[in-house]
């Protein structure tokens, strides 16, 4: 046990919420692997099969350790109400053959880790409207909605940074310049400037060109405000008396920037982090009503979350909800790390 | 001209909450009466295929009774004893007791309350309920019937009506209507200078109606050139207050009168309820009109209610949920999951709701047909040599499963369709159209005739070898549409195309359709607001403007469009509704065989009331609920307090 706060805690909550966070994107990258079935494959007869019951225990009481489950099968006129057959049992079974995929897009395989024999379909956080299993939707939709999220993250915070530390260090017409631009950019209309983009793209864009595209604009358009934050920090910053000494000791600017200056913005940029990836992850959904996020039927967290927007949904179907309840582990994770970073440095620079 | 069809084509596209925007009538003809009617809700009937919310037998008796009516008034222009000097309209619905409020949730704020000029359908949604016009068409039995106008002749050659007027009616305000105010009316909205959307619809063979005044009671219209059941554009052209409106139309202001600032005084009309109060952002009510002209068996002056809120309410899910706890007494165009989440609470809460069947807004998808640059757009040309084969088309309507449609996206709420007539539409379908199941077998046979191959991998490839690979565009914020296009591609991956579902915001799509034609295939819906072919005239013939596939041509692209063109302006100007008929089923072939839209569904009316409510007649036409706002009545009483 160590005391919150201290040096050893704060090493051990980098080190967890680094590991969690490395878990997680290692099985959105396996996602193929993990997940039982082809995200796109639609099973028209269950819409909206709610989670799949995996049984330990036989009827007549015989436990068995290897899961297993019984076939659902919809009520004949009735929609979205369905019912085991309780006939045959369907043991789990590893390492099946099913859905080809590829891994991180060069491995191609067909292998996934565990699977249930035909027709029995396992749906573990149940099915969407079409008939798709939500939990290897939410594998496969991680894949873009957290690298995305990530990245332009990253994007908006290096801008951020380099411009903000730029106009706040030298000051003058660099300030000017810099600071004029992020104000451009935060009074842009960006509904209709993203209209016109979309206007001049062609009307299909593969799903690569379409992340990256994704991580420049939510990128480009989020950088103007951490850049008026980190020029502030490094206006007062650069006026201290460690740097006005080191400067007088003849350390050169890039020297000064780079081991005085900005390590005291640190604390902001790792919060704004924290609180920037969850919401490019959510930016991908307004985006994709423009026509440019990541389009039906590839799956991401952001339209998983938007279908889940729906009245009929809201009341009738809670595992529709399940992307949005993965995203709160995961930006907890980044905002224990980002939290614990910032005590670490801020021990560092005093 | 121009703006008006672009207009009228964002409405109708925008999706069936905005299509039912109808801002006019479209002339059409239901002449030949009941027997022909009669004889298909019979048939229907029969085949256990109606889906009313009543028996045929009722509707079927309903209607007769309705047409004895007509007739009765026609010929005795019965009037109410109480009111001797006016001439009433007697309701033969069921006698109720006045008093109390209706509120109705509406998706935006009226623009205004100008019948004129306004084209938004929230506006006219409004301004429907202070109006009345000289011939209606009932929303139950889609013909017309006598309104201000008591009885009409026609002559021989269908070109020539003289309208009576009711004597001793009075607008809202109270000052007395006669023939001087239809003149008025008729001289306002055939100006041009005004730019009335209704101008368009009163042009009949190129050339304005002639009205001239007979007597004070009687007003005589003359067409151009015979018109199929004429009678028909007068429905929902308001009548307008000569006394309020004719000093400023002299001084060319009326653009500008009656917004939603106006004093209430200043407006009136002849509808059932008149203006009463606007709050900014929250709700417009109507009071009872108390010079309303009709009445029921009973003597009572209509309408029941005294009043009529309009409250904004903008996302469908909160109007359903002011439905749901009773702050809203009707919900109309109810999407099929709303419905099926308030269908679940039915039987613990007051309210009643209707699947009234299927409707006239069917759903299609179409591919780019239009003469393209090659140069601008060689990407989308190229792949027109797929498009423009006929086979290819019929493939993909082939490939298409509709009962998934129909299951998934509808919750089983909408029909199948294999033309552009829905079932809704009793009168004009025909009903010999082929309606195929979903075959792949016979898809890859089609596709194997037009010269398309399969690689080893399952893809197919045209002649040449390229791979076929197409988007489908549809409008952002319409879920079914966007989910119909979903199951289509997986439907058609199944034949080794790579289909790719766009969506686009609405403005941005209609600039692709109508202006630049940078697109593939689209799943859009259309819906008119008539049943009668009329209202279609816009889309089937080849130079119109909602002729989607490609639109305005200057000469017919393809010898079958050609004909549907023929045929369109034929029965335009024939006046024997059987013939009509003949001529619409052969239009209904040529596009059935043609396949320019593969039709996909056409959803059913679903809408809701509180059940509380008397005369409470849901129609498949549009305005689905409050076509009969002046007979509807509480069976309990009510305060009248505002909410």
């Amino acid at each position: 046990m160590s005391l919150p706060g201290s040096n050893v805690g704060n090493l051990r909550n980098v080190r967890t919420s680094l590991s969690l966070l490395g878990l997680l994107y290692a099985s959105v990258l396996l996602a193929g692997l993990l997940a039982p079935y082809d995200p796109t494959e639609q099973n028209r007869d269950m819409p909206f099969a709610p989670p799949s019951r995996l049984h330990f225990a036989e009827p007549r009481g015989t436990f068995r350790l290897r899961p297993f489950v019984y076939r659902v099968v919809s009520k004949p006129g009735s929609f979205g109400e369905y019912a085991e057959e309780r006939g045959t049992t369907y043991p789990m079974r590893f390492l099946v053959r099913g859905a080809p995929y590829r891994i991180a897009g060069i491995l191609s395989c067909t292998r996934h880790l565990f699977g249930f024999d035909e027709p029995a379909k396992v749906f573990l956080f149940g099915s969407d409207e079409y008939g798709r299993d939500v939990f290897s939707r939410l594998l496969y939709g991680g894949q873009i909605s957290l690298v995305a999220g990530l990245l332009a993250a990253s994007l908006a915070l290096g801008l951020g940074t380099i411009l903000g530390g730029l106009a706040g260090f030298y000051g003058g017409w660099a300030d000017e310049i810099c600071m004029r631009v992020a104000e451009l950019f935060l009074a842009l209309p960006w509904l209709y400037l993203l209209l016109a983009v979309r206007a001049t793209l062609p009307l299909h864009i593969d799903p690569v060109q379409a992340f990256l595209f994704l991580v420049v604009v939510i990128g480009m358009v989020g950088w103007a405000r951490p850049a008026r934050l980190i020029r502030g920090i490094v206006l007062s910053g650069k006026l201290r008396e460690h740097v006005l000494a080191a400067r007088a000791f003849g350390a050169s600017d890039s020297y000064l920037l780079r081991r005085h200056v900005l390590p005291q913005a640190a604390g902001v940029v790792f919060a704004q982090l924290a609180v920037l990836i969850p919401q490019y992850i959510l930016a991908e959904v307004t985006l994709s009503f423009f026509g440019l996020g990541v389009g039906e039927p590839v799956p991401s967290w952001g339209n998983m979350l938007a279908a889940a927007q729906r009245y009929d949904v809201l009341t009738s179907y809670w595992w529709m909800f399940l992307p949005g309840i993965a995203l709160s582990p995961v930006f907890l994770l980044y905002y224990t790390l980002a939290n614990a970073l910032h005590q670490q440095t801020a021990r560092l620079t005093s | 001209m121009m703006r008006q069809v672009v207009e009228r084509s964002i409405l109708r596209l925008a999706g069936t909450h905005v299509v039912h925007g109808r801002w006019g009538p479209t002339p059409s003809a239901f002449g030949s009466g009941l027997s022909l009617a009669a004889a298909r809700l019979a048939a229907l009937a029969c085949r256990g295929r109606g889906r009313f919310s009543r028996p045929a037998g009722a509707r079927l008796r309903l209607s007769a009774a309705l047409l004895a009516a007509v007739l009765a008034w026609a010929a005795s222009a019965r009037t109410s004893s109480a009111q001797s000097a006016e001439e009433l309209l007697v309701s033969r619905a069921e006698i109720g007791h006045q008093g109390g409020q209706l509120v109705v949730n509406q998706r935006a704020e009226p623009k205004t309350l100008n019948p004129i000029t306004a084209v938004d359908s929230v506006s006219r949604e409004v301004i429907r309920c202070t109006i009345a016009d000289l011939i209606h068409i009932n929303r139950d039995t889609q013909r017309t019937e006598p309104a201000l106008a008591k009885a009409w002749t026609v002559s021989s050659d269908g070109r020539r009506y003289v309208l009576t007027l009711r004597r001793g009616l009075r607008f809202s305000d109270g000052h007395p209507f006669d023939a001087d105010d239809v003149l008025f009316s008729f001289r306002v909205y055939l100006d041009e200078k005004v730019r009335s959307p209704q101008r368009d619809l009163l042009i009949v063979g190129g050339q304005p109606i002639g009205v001239r005044k007979v007597d004070q009671y009687a007003v005589q219209f003359d067409l151009a050139e015979p018109y199929a059941a004429a009678e028909r554009i007068f429905d929902s052209v308001a009548i307008l207050p000569r006394h309020l409106l004719e000093q400023l139309y002299t001084e060319g202001r009326l653009a500008e009168t009656w917004g939603l600032g106006t004093a209430a005084a200043q407006i009136a009309g002849l509808g059932p309820f008149r203006f009463k109060e606007y709050v900014p952002g929250d709700r417009i009510v109507l009071e009872r009109n108390p010079y309303y002209w009709k009445g029921d068996r009973a003597g009572n002056r209509l309408p029941y209610l005294d009043r009529l809120a309009f409250q904004f309410v903008a996302s469908e899910d909160a109007q359903a949920m002011r439905f749901q706890t009773g702050e809203a007494d009707i919900a109309s165009r109810l999407n099929a999951e709303t419905f099926s989440v308030l269908a679940k609470a039915e039987q613990t809460r007051s309210y009643k709701l209707f699947d009234l069947g299927p409707g006239l807004d069917y759903s299609f998808l179409f591919f780019n047909l239009n003469d393209l640059d090659s140069k601008a757009l060689p990407e989308t040309s190229r792949k027109q040599s797929w498009f423009r084969q006929v086979s290819f088309r019929q493939a993909v309507s082939a490939a298409i499963d509709r009962e998934a449609i129909v299951r998934l996206v509808y919750r089983g709420r909408a029909t199948p369709l294999w033309g552009h007539v829905p079932p809704g539409n009793k009168l004009w379908i025909n009903r010999s159209i082929a309606q195929p199941g979903r075959s792949l077998e016979r898809a890859r046979r089609l596709l194997q005739t037009a010269g398309f191959s399969w690689k080893p991998d399952g893809t197919l490839v045209d002649g040449r070898g390229n791979a076929v690979e197409f988007s489908i565009v549809t409008n952002a914020g319409n879920g079914e549409r966007s989910q119909m296009a979903t199951i289509i591609q997986d439907d058609l991956k199944q034949l080794g195309m790579s289909v790719h579902v766009v969506t686009l915001e609405l403005r941005a799509l209609l600039d692709r359709l109508t202006g630049t034609h940078d697109y593939e295939a689209c799943v859009l819906g259309l819906g008119g607001g008539d049943a009668d072919p009329n209202a279609e005239l816009n889309v089937w013939l080849s130079s119109g403007g909602t002729h989607l596939w490609n639109p305005e041509q200057a000469q017919p692209a393809t010898p079958w469009e050609a004909e549907i063109d023929t045929l369109m302006r034929r029965q335009l100007t024939t006046l024997s509704n059987s013939a009509r008929k003949r001529l619409y089923d052969r239009v209904q072939e040529l596009v059935a065989q043609n396949v320019p839209f593969i039709f996909l569904v056409s959803p059913n009316v679903l809408v809701g009331a509180h059940s509380g409510l008397g005369n409470f007649r849901p129609a498949v036409l549009d305005h689905h609920t409050l076509w009969d706002v002046e007979e509807l009545f509480w069976r309990e009483k009510r305060s009248s307090a505002t909410p």
